[in-house]
């Protein structure tokens, strides 16, 4: 099935078979390997990407529910070699450790604010209970959040 | 974890879908239950549907003394919906637990309630909502009580060929305080034990009370027992604990690597006085 989708910005028309999980035709058939497969039970959040403007777990989705849809990976944030206030956030905090959740993480970090420019701690926690860091560095991360809201309040 | 092929429609209206199911495909509406058991091979459809393109299965209205929830609202939609939340807050505190923000952004109350996990949360309010579920095939379109929909474990009274189109609430009566309380598995997010609860009080007493349960049983189902106890009554602390301790009364609790049923039968009792003693709070 032949399917055209908005990423990053950029438009890519692809012929995929209806069961290629989103997740695979971002990382092997347009070669966006930033949203990372951990879990791949839509459980750990690593895969989180932005489907018009809602994030969602892209190891449970297939790439034919996105057909003209757009989409937003952790790559597609920074703009003119800027990084996005999340981004800048979560390097400051040191909210990523081993990195491996830190794409899906900054993206659901990205929804909080998004949808709650001054979210309390307990919210902060609510919105990333969909992502899971290995390393346990969640203070850092919730931290992170605040500092990017606060960031932003500036 | 690939999923057996399979063939993808995304129809332009409700007719064409209805049309394809009549023949033996399969619905998608968010995926959040089908897609994960696809990929574990559970579930190997043919042919798959897709809802979540159909304009006119996603709504949330207020209709008369009703709101009426389309199949297709996600539960992202459902708790931040004004209408849900000034009208049957119930619901909105409800969906607000259910998985994780993606997992909201993408499930619907269709899809969830078709696949009727005993586990699941939407049952627990829609049973203290007395909801109705309004089902569609090619041919026919009939109303049923959730008391009747949720037949057992992932089976409920959708016929082949039918899927929901709608799910109708009551507005809530200003003065009724409602709660759900759950203990969540902490890896899936899914309720050991949920208990939603509505009361309404009339001169100091206990009116009405209903409380759904689910996590608890092969099905959700209404404590009728511990309602009956509540009614009137001032709703002391002795009072609730009283009717709590109803709460699983006759039915066959569950056990599994999570929780043991006595242990399930006692998380019961204590979140169903925590839900009254939040509901009666929130009573006028």
């Amino acid at each position: 099935m032949n399917i055209t989708t908005h990423i990053n910005g950029k438009s890519y028309s692809h012929d995929v078979e209806p069961r290629l999980l989103l997740i695979h035709y971002l990382r092997e058939v347009v070669g966006l390997t930033g949203p990372h497969i951990g879990c791949e039970t839509s459980l750990c959040g690593a895969c989180t990407v932005e489907l018009n403007g809602k994030a969602v777990k892209s190891c449970t989705m297939f790439a034919v529910q996105a057909d003209g849809a757009n989409v937003v990976t952790i790559e597609g944030l920074a703009s003119n070699g800027k990084l996005h206030a999340m981004q800048e956030a979560f390097w400051n905090e040191h909210g990523a450790q081993c990195g491996f959740c830190t794409p899906g993480m900054i993206m659901a970090s990205k929804q909080i604010i998004d949808r709650n420019p001054n979210p309390t701690e307990e919210e902060i926690r609510h919105g990333l209970e969909g992502n899971i860091c290995r390393c346990t560095g969640y203070q850092h991360i919730v931290n992170a959040v605040k500092a990017a809201a606060k960031a932003a309040g500036v | 974890m690939i999923p057996q092929a399979f063939d993808y429609t995304a129809p332009k209206s409700l007719d064409e879908a209805l049309g394809l199911l009549a023949k033996g495909a399969k619905p998608l509406a968010g995926g959040m239950s089908l897609i994960p058991m696809m990929k574990l091979r559970l579930a190997a459809p043919d042919h798959l549907v897709d809802l979540r393109r159909l304009k006119d299965l996603n709504y949330i209205r207020e209709q008369g003394a009703a709101v009426h929830i389309g199949a297709t609202a996600t539960h992202y939609d459902v708790e931040n919906s004004a209408v849900v939340r000034g009208k049957c807050p119930l619901l909105a505190e409800t969906a607000a637990h259910i998985g994780d923000v993606q997992v909201r952004n993408m499930g619907t109350i269709g899809g969830s309630i078709a696949h009727n996990d005993p586990s699941a949360d939407y049952p627990a309010a829609l049973q203290a909502l007395e909801a109705k579920v309004v089902l569609k095939g090619a041919k026919s379109e009939r109303t049923v009580s959730v008391a009747d929909f949720f037949v057992d474990t992932f089976t409920t009274a959708l016929e082949p060929g039918e899927i929901i189109r709608e799910v109708i609430v009551p507005v809530e009566d200003s003065g009724t305080g409602t709660s759900y309380q759950k203990v969540a598995q902490p890896a899936s997010g899914f309720a050991i034990v949920g208990i939603a609860v509505r009361v309404r009080k009339s001169g100091g007493k206990i009116g009405m009370a209903r409380i759904g349960v689910t996590g608890l049983a092969n099905r959700s189902y209404r404590a009728a027992a511990a309602e009956k106890a509540l009614e009137g009554k001032a709703g002391s602390a002795t009072e609730i604990q009283n009717a709590a301790s109803l709460v699983a009364e006759r039915v066959d609790v569950n056990s599994d690597l999570h929780a043991s049923a006595d242990y399930r039968r006692h998380l019961a009792v204590v979140y169903a006085a925590r839900a009254l003693m939040a509901a009666l709070a929130r009573s006028a």
